[in-house]
This record gives C-alpha cells, structure tokens and sequence, in this order.
C-alpha cells in the first residue's frame, strides 16, 4: 500500500529537490569546474583568462617562498588545534556524562563560545586580551611570571590564535555527549557482572562505541581548520614573520588583494587536494580504530 | 565482609572523583566564560584600568562608551551596521529554511530516479571546501552586478546551497511516521498539503535549529561578506567593526570593546531564546562543527 503510493508520486519529488538540483549546478559544480581551469590561466579579473598551461602549479612548487611558509604554518595550526579540540571534547563529555547536577548550565557555558568564536568581536576581545598590556599578562604577573609576548613572538603566536579554535571545543563536546546517551546501558552492565574495571570499560566499552563521532568530528574539523581565516586575519594579518600566515590569508591575498584569480584558483586546488588526501587518509585508517556498532 | 568492604571504597572513591570533577567543571566554565565577563566589564572601565587591572567589575564605571561606540568615528555608525546585519541574515535565515524543509521533505518522503545519487553528491558537497569554488562564484556574481549586495547570501540560501540544513531536515522527516502521510493521502490532501498541514508542526525543533544555526553562522560570517561587500554604507556589523578597530586610536579601547558586546547580543538572545530546540535538533541529527 505505501509502496505503491509513494510511486505515483515519482516525479512529483523532483519538484521539492528542484531548488537544490538548481543550486547544486549553478553555485557549486559549474564553480568547481571553472576553478580548476582558471587554475591553468593568467586571469586578472579584468579581461579575459589566458591559458598557461602548468605555469601556475609549476611557480607554486618551484619560486613561491610564501607558499611553503603558508602550507608549514597550516599544517602546524591543523595539527595542535584539531586534536586538542576534540581530544578536550571527549573530555569534557566523559565528565559531564556522570550524572552530574547542573550539567544543562555547565553545557550551555561550554557551548557559547561555540556560537561566538568565529566573529570579528572575538577576536577583538582576544587581541585585547593577549597584548602585550593585555589582561593575561597582569593575571600571570600577579603570580610573578614576567610579560609573554603572545602575539609578537613568531614562535608563540600561532598557539595563540589556536586557543581561539580550542576554546570553541562546546560543539564537538554536544555530539559526544549525544554520543554517550546513545550507548546501550545493558553493555556497561554485562561488563559490570564479568568483573571488569573502569578503565577497562572506558577503554572497551565507552571509546569504541564514541568512535564514529570521533571520525566524524575528526573530518569535519579538518575540512574547516585547514580553511580558517578570521582569526589569523583580524589578531596578526599573519603576522609576526609570516608566522600565522594560515592557507586561507595566503587565498584571500592572491585573489582578492593582487587579482590573481588563475594563481589563487590553482592554490585552491592544491588545498583541496590536500584536504582530499588527508580525509580519505582519516577514512582509510578509520577501518582499523571506528567500530560500527553490532549491539542490534 | 568482603564485599562490603569492596563496596565501601569503590564509593569512595566516586565521591572523591566526583568532587574532583566538580572542581574541574566549575574551573573550566569558569575560564570559558572569563573572556566574556571581562569584554562586559571592560565596556564600562576606563582605558588605563582596562589594561591596568585585573578585576572583572569596573572600579569607575563609564557609561559613555556605549553611545559614543555607537554613532562611531564616521560618517555611518552601528546603527547602520546592525540594521545592514539583519536586512542581510533575516531574509538569509528565512530562505534557508524554506528551501532546507521542502529539499529535505523531497528527499525523505519521494522515491524518483537517481535519488541515492543524488543524495549522495549533497552528502559529498557537505566536505567540498568552499575555498576551492569561492573565486569562480566571485566572478559570476560580478558577472550579474550581484557585488556590494546582499544577494550572494539571500540567493544560495533560496537555492538550498547549505547541504548541511537540507541533510538535517532529511534526517528529522526521517524520523518522523509515515503513518502521518497516509492518513493525509486518505482524506485526500496532495504532497504539499501533507507537509504543510501535518509534518510541519511536528518539525519545530528541526526548523528552529536550522535558524539558529543560520542566523549564526551569517552574523558572524566575516570572509563572504569581507570579499562582497565593500561599501561601507552597506557594511554589516563584522565589516564595521574591524574598521572601527583599524582606525581607532588606544582611546577608543572601550568603545570598541561595547560595541563587540553589542554585535554579538543578537546571537546569544536568540541561542538562549531557542536553546531548547536547538539543543534537541543537534542531539537528535547528530551534526556539526
């Protein structure tokens, strides 16, 4: 009976999807197209694009300092913000799961930075907070540790404008928590009767069920860690020395500061490759550590 | 005896972690939240005790900072930035959440050809970076006179271009019985009769996430509209205030400082006027950043 109604309206689905059919073409499969060949042209915005060939990918890899000086700063961001991210979400989660009392204010705490992190008026408040003068500063100097140079020096600054990301760990944090509701109370119990320990149900039991989420959470905070942008733009421009110098300043200059829209597509490929490799990586490995749950 | 004895500690020990917890959980929302307690105490301090002090409540309170923030250094002020902000994320909002409910309402409820295909490629457009297809949608927006107005924001939105909402509302009609849907087609109301009279009360939840969500990422949305957006008569609130930083001398610390709390008021209302919608509709489709 509902199969066969629901095949009458065979066509009638399309109307709904219509919208996105229209939106899916025109806004992200023609762009991606035509990026990929401006990609291969000298395209100044104003004119016409000129092809040329491999020029662009071969200037990238061969007479761009700038460029590698990006990629190293980027990897470096990916690499200590995601995991502390979501490594301090699990965390946080865990903690929050042991009936604790208060837990809807202590969640709605830990996720405002979270609908807040990724304005200019945060990071502002961050620049104000870690300058030299800056309110962080008298907090440690009161504990007598001498002014850090948070922002101007290259080799901290970077760490700094990850604390931003790390703070907004509250998102992440809700899906783990959702995560641990979901986990069958009956596989606690039977650990329970054969004996096993705490740390023995938290590593058997609790994270191997929490794997999907952290694979999923993994993906999607890449994907957006690699492309990050206003806080390195609005606390340094990049700076001091290049050293926050994220892949998403590196785009915005070339394409929207000098116009070069075929030497900017080309090194938006080349971060889209790499964002392919590093999540089909993720997804390659997730075989051997993500456990799908056979619990019925 | 035995057993007791085993009982005992084990309780111990959980009421000891517990308080440990407690101390851990009360810390941390503690530094979570001092950024913002500070940005509210630093609206109404003067600029030496600003970067002089570390207590959080004003010793002098000013009050000026606010209504001088507010006109700005300019010719346009906040009012015009806030009033920019909504004419450009309401009509955003709206839209997404139309096209997000009858794409999602398509997906879930019709079987026509190539539907798995096609649900697939919004599941992978999901992971599409947008830096890779932002320079190509630059220039066709140029192409259509669309710079300097708020379109590349309202139009995506209308053209359900957030895979992320329409995999969302998938997921919550889903969920919902089919049951519902028969009983509409017995007493003779077409698809869109059922979607609007039936399953659209029951989506609120969803729906309200979808706003929220929306409404938050286009407010403090601060790339798009950097690269769209480039007079300042039309600036919204992200663009103005980082002018507002630029050419701001140290005396107008505070000032700036009350205008980020003013800027980032209408998301936290609207989180807290939503939040239990909002929480539920992430809990149940289990998504996101």
């Amino acid at each position: 009976m509902l199969k066969r109604s629901q095949k009458n309206y065979t066509y009638t689905g399309y109307l709904y999807i219509l919208p996105w059919v229209i939106g899916f073409l025109l806004l992200q499969l023609v762009p991606l197209v035509n990026s990929l060949w401006y990609s291969f042209t000298q395209f100044q915005l104003l004119g016409d694009p000129k092809f040329l060939g491999l020029a662009n990918y071969k200037k990238i890899f061969t007479a761009d300092a700038t460029f590698l000086q990006s990629l190293k700063v980027t990897f470096y961001y990916v690499l200590i913000a995601v995991p502390l991210k979501i490594g301090f979400a699990l965390l946080v989660a865990i903690i929050l799961n042991q009936k604790i009392k208060g837990i809807n204010l202590f969640r709605t705490l830990y996720y405002i930075p979270s609908i807040l992190g990724g304005s200019v008026a945060i990071s502002v408040l961050w620049k104000y907070l870690f300058m030299n003068q800056g309110v962080i500063n008298n907090i440690i100097a009161t504990i007598g540790i001498p002014a850090i140079d948070w922002l101007g020096n290259p080799s901290l600054a970077l760490g700094t404008i990850s604390l931003v990301t790390i703070w907004q760990f509250g998102s992440s944090m809700l899906l783990f928590l959702a995560g641990l509701k979901q986990i069958p109370v009956s596989l606690y119990e039977a650990a329970r009767i054969d004996g096993a320990g705490r740390m023995r149900i938290f590593f058997k039991i609790t994270i191997p069920e929490l794997s999907p989420i952290v694979l999923f959470n993994l993906i999607m905070q890449m994907i957006n860690a690699f492309q990050d942008f206003t806080s390195a733009f609005v606390i340094t421009q990049g700076g001091p020395l290049k050293s926050t110098y994220l892949y998403g300043l590196m785009l915005y200059d070339q394409g929207f500061k000098f116009f070069k829209m075929g030497y900017a597509s080309a090194l938006s490929w080349i971060l889209f490759a790499i964002i392919l490799f590093f999540t089909s990586l993720t997804f390659r490995s997730s075989e051997s550590w993500v456990h799908y749950g056979d619990s019925i | 005896m035995g057993t007791l004895w085993r009982f005992d500690m084990i309780k111990k020990h959980t009421s000891i972690s517990r308080i440990v917890s407690y101390i851990f959980l009360i810390l941390l929302a503690y530094i979570m939240i001092y950024p913002l307690l500070w940005m509210i105490g630093a609206a109404f301090k003067t600029n030496e005790e600003m970067f002089g002090a570390i207590g959080l409540i004003p010793k002098n309170p000013v009050f000026g900072a606010f209504a001088a923030g507010w006109k700005g250094t300019g010719q346009y002020g906040f009012s015009t930035f806030m009033s920019n902000t909504f004419l450009m994320v309401i009509p955003t909002v709206i839209f997404t959440a139309i096209s997000a409910t009858l794409v999602g309402y398509g997906f879930a409820r019709f079987n026509f050809p190539f539907k798995k295909t096609l649900f697939y490629i919004m599941i992978a457009t999901l992971m599409l970076p947008a830096t890779v297809i932002i320079i190509p949608r630059y220039i066709f927006f140029k192409k259509l006179g669309w710079l300097d107005t708020y379109l590349p924001f309202i139009v995506p939105a209308m053209l359900g271009s957030f895979p992320f909402f329409n995999f969302m509302m998938v997921q919550f009609f889903r969920g919902l019985p089919l049951e519902i849907d028969e009983s509409g087609k017995l007493d003779g109301c077409n698809s869109f009769v059922i979607l609007k009279e039936l399953l659209l009360p029951l989506c609120k939840s969803a729906i309200f996430s979808v706003i929220v969500f929306q409404f938050v990422w286009t407010w403090n949305d601060f790339f798009n509209v950097l690269i769209y957006i480039s007079s300042v008569a039309k600036y919204p609130v992200a663009l103005g205030l980082r002018m507002t930083m630029d050419i701001s001398t140290e005396f107008d610390w505070n000032q700036i400082n009350a205008m980020s709390l003013v800027s980032i008021l209408p998301p936290v209302i609207l989180f807290f006027a939503a939040q239990k919608y909002f929480v539920e509709g992430i809990a149940t489709t289990g998504m996101k950043t």
